[in-house]
């Protein structure tokens, strides 16, 4: 009897089996059926954390590099000042970057200042004007509330035009549409051609709603001839950080100059502890998750066996007959394997209608979506099958063993 | 070459500190085709013959030829094939799965030779119509009369075509015009070259049969032909 025609015939016993004892197999399905249940809100709620931490990753800047003259890792004051005596970052160094990056999404050369903004009667001191261009809607993470960011031309032309942030749009405007209106930064009029959307203050600390966005040129042109650049880099591929950081790396040296053994005069700094503390919460969650899934499947895997030593011992003469009728030990270990692994596999498919319509309900109050992924049910079932071969081997082992007179003679 | 050829066998069964001899050097030779009425008192051995005779069971000592193999001396795989294409069993209480109808029942013994569906449901239909029970293939155990029942069994015995059809008392829970009607058709086998060994407590089963062979304590007592 080959492999393919034993299971053929195990699956029909199996559901002979199953279907003689429904209410007892309901019951037994039970303990799968919740196991599966926790696999799958479990996978489902580490994907859905794992997608809204990607989408955050982004308006952090977690993937993005930031080239600066000083490194944020400065530990003392003699390093910092250390920092402050090389070479500025310029212009045109800027541009070469953007030129030679391969792997990235964006570059945006960046220069930081502050100044009074007004309009009409009302002023604004110390709002933050970052002279940028396009690119930096990229680098930045930012979304734009209402009407649009500085095109390209404009960023390159050096047009009169800004983009001001929320908290800079309700203390100028009140209540009135600042889309079209003109804005003073320092003396200059300036043009307001969108408003970015609501960020929120980073970790209850400062608001970074309170600033205004212009084209490079325009800063270059109006206030500031030679200032010191930082230049963003917003990578391609999160997972490929490692890769554009060495990129950028050879660039920088390579623009400035820098021969073969001398150290970096700049810095690449990036958000590693916000990936690393992601990766430390998520971990401590999956772990927890896969503790308490692996302890209800375990329970249900004992349920499973219960039923199936109860089964072994009912069928005690049937197993006797098969044997004298000529099946094989592995005939009867896998007629077993396939009753256990059945049942397990019914109640995996129930475990995962009832995720799916929970999922389904769930959702609708979540702030990121969230799905059954297609991987996760994958897992599911595997599991479910697993743990149906796994809880069913000793119960199938013993009826596989059992001596054919003594099991024939059982009453 | 005889069919069956046992030398000195026997089995013991250790209980506790005593030792049961089921079965004591029995020597034994069968032809092919021959119809062989086992009998003596309850406990003597007759059944534990009869499992070691059908490959259920292995003898403690002595050996066991059957068509010219050493059957005593094979493992539990090899033994399941023995039994599945040598050997037709029927059981005192008939032991069809009671799920099965009865078809399924007499089907069994092929599904686990190998053989494919088609060619299997032809020859149990053929199984079970040669036992009368044509009607009767898709009824289960429990919707069959007792008579019926252990045609069905002998249906099953019957369908792999085995060298030896052993009945352990198969009239044992029928009443006696069942129980006559089923030895008749052991005879009707018997008749058609099939090699048959009936336990039987009641003589007048045994007189059916054309060689009776009496077992006392594990011990054979007399063996010898039925005149008819
Ligand atoms: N599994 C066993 N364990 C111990 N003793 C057994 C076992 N099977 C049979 N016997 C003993 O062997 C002897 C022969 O049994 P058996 O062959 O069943 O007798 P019969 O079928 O002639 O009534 C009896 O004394 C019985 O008690
Ligand atoms: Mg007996």
């Amino acid at each position: 009897m080959n492999f393919l025609s034993e299971l053929k015939e195990g699956l029909a016993i199996a559901w002979d089996a199953i279907l003689a004892n429904k209410m007892r197999s309901v019951l037994t399905t039970l303990g799968i059926v919740i196991g599966i249940v926790t696999v799958t809100l479990m996978g489902t709620a580490l994907d859905a954390m794992n997608r809204a931490f990607h989408q955050s990753i982004s308006i952090i800047g977690a993937d993005t590099l930031f080239v600066q003259r000083g490194s944020w890792l400065a530990h003392t004051e003699a390093e910092w000042l250390g920092f402050l005596k090389r070479r500025e970052i310029t212009w045109l160094q800027a541009r070469e970057v953007e030129k030679q990056m391969t792997l990235a999404r964006g570059v945006a050369p960046v220069v930081v200042m502050f100044q009074s903004v007004g309009y009409q009667s009302r002023n604004a001191r110390g709002v933050q004007i970052i002279g940028s261009t396009d690119q930096f809607l990229v680098t930045s993470g930012f979304s734009v509330g209402q009407g649009r960011f500085m095109t390209e031309m404009e960023s390159e032309g050096g047009r009169p035009v800004c983009v001001i942030g929320m908290d800079v749009a309700t203390n100028l405007f009140l209540n009135e549409d600042p889309i079209g209106k003109r804005i003073r930064i320092g003396s200059r009029p300036l043009e307001v051609i969108g408003v970015l959307a609501k960020q929120g203050s980073f970790m209850g600390m400062k608001s970074l709603d309170n600033e205004v966005i212009i084209p490079i040129r325009q800063l270059l042109g109006g206030y500031w001839r030679n200032p010191d650049f930082q230049i963003q880099v917003k990578v391609s591929e999160i997972n490929r950080i490692e890769d554009a950081k060495e990129e950028l790396q050879g660039i920088m040296r390579k623009i400035r100059r820098l021969a073969p053994g001398d150290p970096d005069d700049f810095a690449i700094n990036q958000q590693e502890h916000l990936i690393s503390m992601f990766n430390r919460v998520a971990g401590i969650i999956a772990t927890v998750g896969l503790l308490i899934t692996g302890l209800s499947l375990f329970v249900g895997g004992i349920g499973i066996m219960n039923i199936m030593f109860v089964s072994v011992a009912e069928r005690t003469r049937e197993i006797g007959v098969r044997k004298a009728i000529g099946a094989k030990r592995r005939t009867i270990l896998i007629q077993f394997l396939i009753e256990a692994a059945s049942i397990c596999m019914i109640g995996g498919l129930v475990g995962l209608a009832i995720t799916y319509l929970m999922v389904l309900a769930v959702g609708r109050f979540m702030p990121v979506p969230v799905s059954l992924s297609i991987p996760v049910m994958g897992v599911a079932i595997l599991v479910s099958l697993f743990t149906g071969l796994a809880s069913g081997f000793f119960p199938a082992w013993r009826a596989a063993r059992m001596d054919p007179v003594e099991a024939l003679r059982n009453e | 070459m005889s069919l069956i050829c046992l030398k000195n066998l026997s089995r013991r069964y250790q209980m506790g500190e005593e030792t049961i001899h089921a079965l004591r050097d029995v020597s034994l030779e069968i032809e092919r085709g021959e119809y062989v009425a086992i009998m003596g008192p309850s406990g003597s051995g007759k059944s534990t013959l009869m499992n070691l005779l059908g490959c259920l069971d292995t003898p403690t000592s002595g050996t066991y030829e059957l068509n010219g193999t050493n059957v005593s001396e094979m493992d539990d795989n090899e033994l399941a094939e023995v039994r599945n294409r040598e050997i037709g069993f029927v059981f005192q209480t008939f032991n069809l799965l009671p799920r099965s109808n009865a078809l399924r029942n007499v089907e069994l013994p092929l599904i686990y030779s190998g053989m494919t569906f088609d060619e299997r449901r032809r020859v149990a239909l053929e199984a079970l119509t040669a036992v009368g029970l044509a009607d009767r293939v898709t009824h289960k155990p429990n919707e069959l009369s007792g008579g019926q029942r252990q045609r069905v069994a002998i249906a099953r015995a019957l369908v792999n075509t085995p060298s030896i059809i052993l009945a352990d008392e198969p009239t044992g829970n029928l009443d006696s015009k069942t129980g006559d009607e089923i030895m008749t058709l052991f005879e009707d086998l018997s008749r058609k070259g099939n090699t048959v060994f009936v336990v039987t407590h009641e003589e007048e089963v045994a007189l059916h049969a054309r060689r009776i062979i009496r077992i006392r304590d594990g011990l054979i007592a007399s063996d010898e032909a039925v005149k008819h």
